[in-house]
């Protein structure tokens, strides 16, 4: 390929404006296309099940997967870094049981949100530090967070407790209503979270070092960036956002259970990259995240919609998550062919 | 002595023999055989039996990684296989046949065949990331197996079947013989045949393997059917251990205690050279400690932390940053030049 | 314009040691960059020129010696240290992020900032302006990768400048370059030194060398040899002090080319039109039985491109390859293989030797691959093998069971050669098999290269180094930007006209 000059006269012709486009944002593509899909589905759903699209179930759409939002924020990150985080679903339910337990013992819930956030984050410093200091793959690293969150939440309790404390339930049961919309501080809290994400993401030096870290470490690390202090950092925001997932679905199911969350990572990780964000790192937007979270609940919804077996949900997504990674492959070899 | 020590097999089996010696030290009855009717019983040859599950997912979980690549999806093809087989005994109008049994058990492994095949095919052939690959089967796979049981826990009473693995062979438990014998199998494969040296080859450099007219394809494909094929003969196992198919609980976990076996073996996650004896050792650890955990009254819920911790000293053990350091402590103890030098390698 | 040395310099490493666990790197070696001035450092592998300027960048850590920037005494010990002191580095593979913009990449770690985060507009207006000041005007909210590497390269020292460097130290820049972009990377070089930027410019093409640099240091095993202007060192001085003996050993070698070949016979191998879109316009090829076919080119000529379509390694869009009179589809490495054709690739370590396994294991390798994985050569017949090629070519240490990935360029190369004689071949490829290999090595190579085609062997062997290709070819394909543009004899052809014959050519197509 010779070098591609691109002329800053712009013609205004739509193959211009496209080449420039595309030589801009590319990855925005896949988001684009679970934005599609998104779309696909509900007005699909729509023409199928008359009552779909309904404020009311749109709005439950959002609050029934407001934990899996804030989960699937924290794993773009780290996922973008080229990194991956297994630890999430059990960091959740940890933390969740935890809340339940130290609130059922008295303590008052200014005091157990704190430790939620602060125990999902010093899971995710550990992942953190051998991921960075001890060169451990990122995968091992997240498995013994697992195994360290999944075993600890069983130390708290070995089975459920409920969790009566009205501050943690108002945060589910208070809605917020426009009409028929409605909204509960969970919902905003997530909302919160991908918007803080993004912005983190797009406007700080913290934000584009995680990006150039999935471009290339050794590269990063030679263009100066603080390259270990921001990867240990992803793991910790991976663990705080486990934390506050485990809030989240605390407050949703008012109660912890210790059994919680096993394969909520995959579900995570399928939402990121249906929503567009490469698992090789360097591409992918917190936004994107979200899109993915609603295309799973929607599938969910879809499917108690039809009577089917939630055994189909798996399945379901599983498919969908095969055929984003096929079309991203067959995108790449094309790309990779070009130059 | 030093070339005993720098073996990669040293620390495993140190390891393993220091968890025998512990266990003996707190039960003396631990390492106590005893005979009745011509079968062996006693602790160790529990763990001899309830290894071997994760015995066949965890040497199929090594040739994978060798190749550079992982198998998540091996606990979703136990829960299949259960399923299968399971659903194909309760439906017969003769559970108790053995040629029913067989029938089973025969369907149960050939499925399990295609599900290898099915990864194979994506990482092979479709150049898919293997962990994406196979996490699409993990995800889609225990759907699957719930569609097959419809929703239930299928249970059989069959005995033929519950002999695979509760039953005795020349004293020995059946299931312990299985896996015996596809540690056999891999091992005269990986000796007699060049399979062992050419996957390393496409381990360590797939681009110079190809150059060289090495089949690549071939050799990763045939490493993911193999281990779909044995987490299929582990799905037997399991279900037979349990007299059911539970889809959501069979093999929930065992692709991360097989990858600790592999780690703990000493093959490395990155592909390349592998060792079914350190596989063989690492399972053995992982099983001891298990049964160690729960002699010591510890919920078995619990156990995943003691794991962790397992999971991190090897890893930490294993680290190049700790020789570094440790060579670093011992230098600067040696030498009177305060200027340690370092010599860290930025650029590659 | 070569630098005032009235003026201090801007880097004086003084008596630089730097020793490894068996090897000393560098021993006591003065090197000075003024500023205002292009310096090449020179020397063969091992010569310690990569270690120097590692120290330089922080990568390594001196164990005694001085380094002074600016005026000031510095200790680098890691890559931020060299950056805060002024020194920038662009390596060869360009190290920026290719996922980020081109504005970005100039400006990450440096970006304008407002209350509520990264300025962008201000970002992308100050990457415009740098770029510019290099000419080149490119759209800075573009991603890097979709540019060409001489682009980001460019990039790269456009970020440099952001940081306000007085050094630029530049690794193999033209490595992947075609001549026009060659020219431009020299025009900004030129432009900076005259902005009083000191460049240390590293790079193995002497003609390059001569072209751009005001002043040359060598190195020879760890050694400082000398420190020369330029315009007061031949070349034959040059390359006599970098390989310390004279060139006449090598020209020894040129007897052994001349031969009759036989054109009349069926071409063992023949492709008529072989092309691949955007690597290789089509291109007709023959090689005779016994012959042994030169391919000569510029970096980025579409020499590797061509001889990896020929061996299957890459897919061909057009035309057609016959081996011995029977046409052949080559999809694949097997098939050339199977037609007893082999192939070094010039990534002796990526794409070559398989670091991880023993010399033995390495070389079995290729018959190993042919006989199929399940039938496993037996251990007596392996080591007979292994053994006779260990001695024919004389790898050192000559141990079987060593890890391949320990030797040396020069043996690992014997290794992989091995391993292709080994398959006993009619057709050999050789891509560079001699290219940053010790003299003494190369000679081994190019006399056992020499002695295989006398006995039948065909060969076809590529380098950048022209004599090379003149002493050894019988015939020597020429190439340009991605087309054949002729053959020479090498006969009839010495070093001059060669250089020439690639020169003219594009000139013409140039009309």
């Amino acid at each position: 390929m010779t070098t591609a000059e691109a002329s800053l006269q712009r013609t205004s012709t739509v193959s211009t404006r496209y080449a420039t486009f595309m030589s801009r944002h590319a990855s925005l593509v896949p988001t684009f296309a679970a934005v599609l899909i998104l779309l696909v589905l509900l007005v699909g759903a729509q023409v199928q099940f008359e009552n779909f699209l309904t404020p009311g179930n749109l709005s439950a759409l959002l609050l029934d997967n407001a934990y899996l939002v804030v989960l699937a924020v924290g794993l773009t990150l780290v996922i973008i870094t080229g990194g991956i985080d297994l630890s999430v679903g059990s960091v959740m339910a940890f933390t969740g049981i935890l809340c339940a337990s130290l609130l059922s013992q008295g303590l008052p819930a200014v005091v157990v949100v704190p430790i939620m956030l602060l125990g999902g984050g010093a899971i995710g410093l550990l992942i953190g530090v051998l991921v960075q200091y001890f060169n451990v793959q990122p995968f091992i690293a997240s498995l013994a967070g697992l195994f360290l969150a999944r075993g600890l939440a069983f130390v708290v309790s070995l089975s459920s407790i409920r969790v009566e404390d009205p501050a943690i339930l108002w945060l589910q049961r208070t809605r917020f209503t426009v009409g028929e919309w409605y909204i509960t501080p969970t919902g905003i809290i997530a909302l919160l979270v991908v918007a803080l994400g993004a912005v983190v993401m797009q406007w700080t030096r913290f934000g584009r070092t995680i990006y150039a870290l999935g471009g290339g470490e050794q590269s990063a690390r030679l263009m100066g960036l603080k390259v270990a202090r921001t990867k240990i950092l992803v793991y910790v925001i991976s663990g705080v956002c486990g934390g506050l997932a485990g809030l989240l679905l605390t407050a949703y199911s008012g109660a912890g259970y210790p059994r919680n969350g096993i394969g909520t990572e995959l579900d995570a990780i399928a939402a990121v990259v249906i929503g567009g964000t490469l698992l090789t790192g360097g591409t992918g937007y917190v936004l994107g995240s979200l899109v993915g979270v609603l295309v799973y609940g929607t599938i969910k919804k879809i499917i108690s919609f039809m009577g089917a077996e939630q055994a189909w949900m798996q399945i379901i997504i599983g498919g969908l998550l095969l055929l984003f990674i096929v079309v991203q492959r067959v995108i790449v070899a094309r790309s990779q062919r070009r130059t | 002595m030093k070339r005993i020590v720098r073996h990669r097999l040293f620390w495993p089996v140190v390891a393993l023999i220091s968890l025998i010696v512990i266990n003996t030290i707190a039960r003396p009855q631990f390492i106590g055989v005893t005979v009745r009717d011509g079968e062996l019983y006693g602790a160790l040859i529990d763990i001899l039996r309830n290894s071997a599950p994760l015995m066949l997912v965890a040497l199929g979980m090594t040739i994978v990684i060798a190749t550079r690549g992982i198998d998540l999806s091996v606990g979703a093809v136990m829960a299949v296989s259960g399923a299968v087989a399971l659903t194909i005994i309760d439906g017969s109008p003769d559970p108790e046949g053995v040629g029913t049994v067989t029938i089973a058990v025969v369907t149960a492994l050939a499925v399990a065949l295609v599900l290898g095949s099915w990864n194979g095919f994506l990482v092979a052939i479709g150049g898919i990331q293997p962990i994406i690959a196979t996490l699409v089967l993990m995800l889609a796979g225990r759907g699957v197996a719930l569609l097959i049981t419809e929703g239930f826990i299928t249970t059989v009473n069959s005995a033929p079947y519950s002999f695979i693995s509760s039953g005795y062979i020349v004293g020995l438990p059946v299931a312990f013989l299985i896996a015996a014998v596809a540690i056999t199998t891999l091992a005269l494969l990986e000796r007699r045949t060049a399979l062992g040296v050419l996957t390393e080859a496409v381990g360590i450099n797939p681009a110079a393997s190809r150059l060289a007219g090495v089949r690549a394809r071939g050799i990763v494909f045939s490493a993911y059917v193999a281990t779909g094929l044995l987490a299929g003969v582990a799905g037997i196992l399991y279900s037979a251990n349990i007299r059911a198919a539970d889809a959501n609980a069979t093999g929930q976990f065992i692709e991360l205690y097989a990858i600790l076996a592999v780690v703990l073996g000493g093959t490395s996650l990155a592909g390349g050279k592998f060792t079914i004896a350190g596989t063989v050792i690492g399972v053995l650890i992982i099983q001891t400690l298990e049964s160690t955990i729960l002699f010591l009254g510890v919920p078995a819920a619990q156990s995943p932390v003691f794991f962790a911790i397992v999971v991190i000293v090897v890893v930490v053990v294993q680290s190049p940053q700790l020789h570094a350091w440790v060579r670093k402590l011992a230098r600067s103890r040696q030498s009177a030049n305060t200027d340690a030098p370092q010599k860290v390698k930025v650029a590659s | 314009m070569p630098a005032d040395t009235e003026v201090p310099p801007v880097v004086d490493m003084s008596s630089i040691t730097i020793r490894f666990p068996g090897v000393l790197a560098l021993d006591g070696v003065d090197f000075r960059l003024f500023p205002g001035e292009v310096h090449s450092l020179m020397g063969e592998n091992g010569a310690g020129k990569s270690t120097l300027i590692k120290a330089l960048t922080g990568v390594y850590a001196v164990d005694s010696g001085q380094i002074t920037v600016a005026g000031q005494q510095r200790v680098l010990t890691s890559t931020s240290d060299a950056q805060d002191a002024g020194i920038s580095t662009v390596y060869q593979e360009v190290n920026l992020s290719p996922n980020l913009s081109v504005g970005e990449n100039v400006m990450l770690g440096h970006e304008p900032r407002k209350a509520r985060g990264i300025d962008w507009r201000a970002a992308h207006l100050e990457a415009a302006h740098h770029l510019e000041s290099l000419g080149l005007a490119i759209d800075t909210r573009s991603t890097l990768s979709t540019h060409s590497i001489a682009v980001q390269q460019l990039v790269a020292i456009s970020r440099a400048m952001v940081l306000d460097a007085k050094v630029l130290v530049l690794d193999e820049p033209t490595s992947s370059l075609d001549r026009g972009e060659v020219e431009r990377l020299f025009a900004v070089i030129r432009d900076l030194r005259a902005k009083g930027v000191a460049i240390l410019f590293v790079s193995h093409f002497l003609n390059q060398v001569y072209e751009i640099s005001d002043r040359i240091t060598v190195l020879r095993n760890g050694r400082l040899i000398g420190e020369h202007l330029a315009s007061e060192l031949p070349r034959s001085e040059l390359v006599a002090k970098m390989i310390g003996r004279e060139l006449d050993e090598l020209a020894a070698l040129s007897s052994v080319a001349e031969r009759e070949i036989d054109r009349t016979a069926t071409p063992v191998l023949r492709a008529t039109g072989i092309g691949r879109q955007g690597d290789l316009e089509p291109v007709d090829v023959e090689v005779y039985p016994g012959e042994v076919v030169g391919i000569a080119g510029l970096l980025g000529s579409g020499r590797t491109e061509l001889v990896r379509l020929l061996y299957g390694a890459d897919r061909a869009d057009t035309g057609q390859i016959e081996v011995k009179g029977t046409s052949a589809r080559m999809t694949s490495p097997r098939q050339a293989i199977d037609r007893r054709i082999a192939f070094s690739s010039e990534d002796r370590r990526g794409e070559g030797i398989i670091g991880d396994l023993t010399v033995a294991e390495n070389i079995v390798l290729g018959i190993q691959a042919r006989r199929g994985a399940m039938r496993r050569i037996p251990r007596a017949e392996a080591d007979a093998v292994v053994k006779e090629y260990i001695e024919a070519l004389g790898v050192r240490p000559a141990d079987p069971s060593m890890l391949a990935g320990n030797l040396s360029g020069g043996n690992q190369q014997k290794v992989l050669l091995g391993r292709w004689l080994a398959t006993a071949p009619e057709l050999l490829i050789l891509d560079e098999p001699t290219r940053g290999i010790d003299v003494g090595a190369k000679a081994d190579i190019q006399r056992k290269v020499a002695e295989l085609s006398a006995r039948g062997l065909s060969v076809i062997f590529i380098s950048s180094e022209l004599e090379e290709v003149l002493r050894i070819a019988q015939r020597v394909i020429v190439m340009r930007d991605r087309r054949k543009i002729g053959e020479v004899s090498p006969q009839e052809t010495d070093l001059s006209g060669l250089v020439e014959y690639i020169a003219n050519k594009t000139e013409e197509t140039a009309a």
